[in-house]
């Protein structure tokens, strides 16, 4: 097949040549930075890139880089992003690994290409611009692809971060740890007054030792729990209630009547299981 | 037209509420309980809600009504049963139900009622 564009021509002769020359420029701009791809895989991807790459140069379509005729190449691009962002690379790193390819190509584009000044530059435009859209498609997707991994930790941490755990027959505890936000308060709201409901419990405790600070916003979601709580038919102690926490409440002039607090968690059992007649005792 | 039962327990009345509670049943309610009361003498009212799964305002105030209403009438209430959802929505609506007795279920209710009325015969 021939090709049509200059660009086209330029590949199919030199592929070689570039490939050579591209693998330089990337060890050079330490695209291999700190080993964490090997050269050997380095050297492939390149030579898988420019596979494709000259498959859709040969297509023609050069201005539509979203078309059918490039799928392989923006595949290739977000499997490589994908597979960097894991590695730890950065953003510029990753766009990198495509923009070192414009030297190799202007190269061999002014040996091979007219002589012709005016014709020289506007391939080589052509194939500027054909190589930033590239680039960019190569940073949108790293961006997605770091997204996608912040967003699956977020939802591990909001798991993680509400245990309901059960301290004696009828009593529950719940130990918060981290800020809490209305996300999180909701989701710990909801799992507490389901484990109410499957345990038959009369009393929860909410421990806020693990919670550093506390503003009207925190006091707020924690009352709603404590109502909540009321409206099912149990009870609720806070504990774990820091000194400087108790300064704040009162600083704030927030009102926590008819709630039971305590120091710590130790003193809230005690109450909780006095409530429940139980008692624990030195045998 | 529908009409939620209102069961006698010695001194004390039972409603379950089985189905979705909407304005006219919980007016038609009211009014069927706060007769019950008088005419039995009940000394306690328990609400049974584990079944109902949405509340709006309206049915929260109506709770809260009821409750007022069986104290002037001299019987305490306790709502038991409240699900999780419900509990959560009637919060966010602002309707923190204060004065009304709850309880987890209906066993712990009626020791709740029992309890009660013991104290008020001791006074």
């Amino acid at each position: 097949m021939a090709a049509k564009s200059t660009l086209g021509t330029a590949l199919q002769k030199r592929r070689a040549d570039i490939q050579t020359m591209w693998q330089r420029q990337l060890a050079v701009q330490g695209g291999s930075a700190k080993g964490r791809v090997s050269t050997e895989e380095l050297d492939k991807q390149a030579q898988q890139f420019l596979r494709a790459f000259e498959a859709a140069v040969l297509s023609d379509k050069l201005e539509d880089v979203n078309g059918p005729e490039w799928a392989e190449v923006r595949g290739f691009l977000e499997d490589l992003s994908r597979k960097r962002v894991l590695a730890g690379f950065s953003s510029d790193e990753t766009a990198t690994f495509v923009f070192s390819l414009k030297r190799p190509i202007f190269d061999v584009l002014r040996e091979e290409g007219s002589k012709d000044a005016d014709r020289l530059a506007s391939d080589i435009w052509e194939a500027t611009v054909l190589l930033d859209k590239l680039g960019m498609h190569t940073v949108k997707t790293f961006q997605k692809a770091r997204e996608e991994v912040i967003g699956r930790q977020q939802q591990e941490l909001l798991e993680l971060s509400t245990p309901v755990v059960k301290l004696w027959d009828g009593i529950l505890a719940l130990p918060m740890i981290g800020t809490l936000d209305s996300a999180r308060t909701q989701v710990v709201m909801e799992s507490l007054l389901q484990r109410i409901v499957e345990t038959e419990s009369q009393i929860a405790i909410i421990d806020i030792t693990g919670v550093p600070t506390v503003d009207t916003l925190v006091a707020q979601h924690l009352l709603k729990t404590v109502t909540a709580l009321r409206l099912m038919g149990a009870d609720c102690i806070i504990s774990g209630v820091r000194p400087q926490i108790a300064q704040t409440i009162v600083h704030l002039g927030l009102d926590l009547q008819g709630v039971t607090t305590k120091a710590n968690l130790a003193d809230a059992l005690a109450v909780a299981l006095k409530r429940t007649g139980a008692s624990i005792s030195k045998a | 037209m529908d009409r939620i039962p209102i069961l006698r327990m010695g001194g004390f009345l039972l409603v379950t509420i089985q189905v979705d509670m909407h304005d006219q049943l919980a007016v038609v309610l009211q009014e069927d309980l706060t007769n019950a009361i008088d005419k039995h003498g009940s000394k306690g009212v328990l609400i049974d809600i584990s079944a109902l799964e949405m509340v709006d305002s309206f049915i929260g105030r109506m709770i809260s009504d009821i409750s007022g209403m069986a104290r002037i009438l001299d019987a305490k209430t306790v709502v038991v049963g409240m699900q999780p959802a419900v509990a959560i929505t009637l919060v966010e609506l602002g309707l923190s139900l204060t004065g009304v007795a709850t309880a987890l279920n209906v066993e712990r209710g009626m020791e709740y009622l029992r309890r009660a009325l013991e104290d008020g015969h001791g006074v």
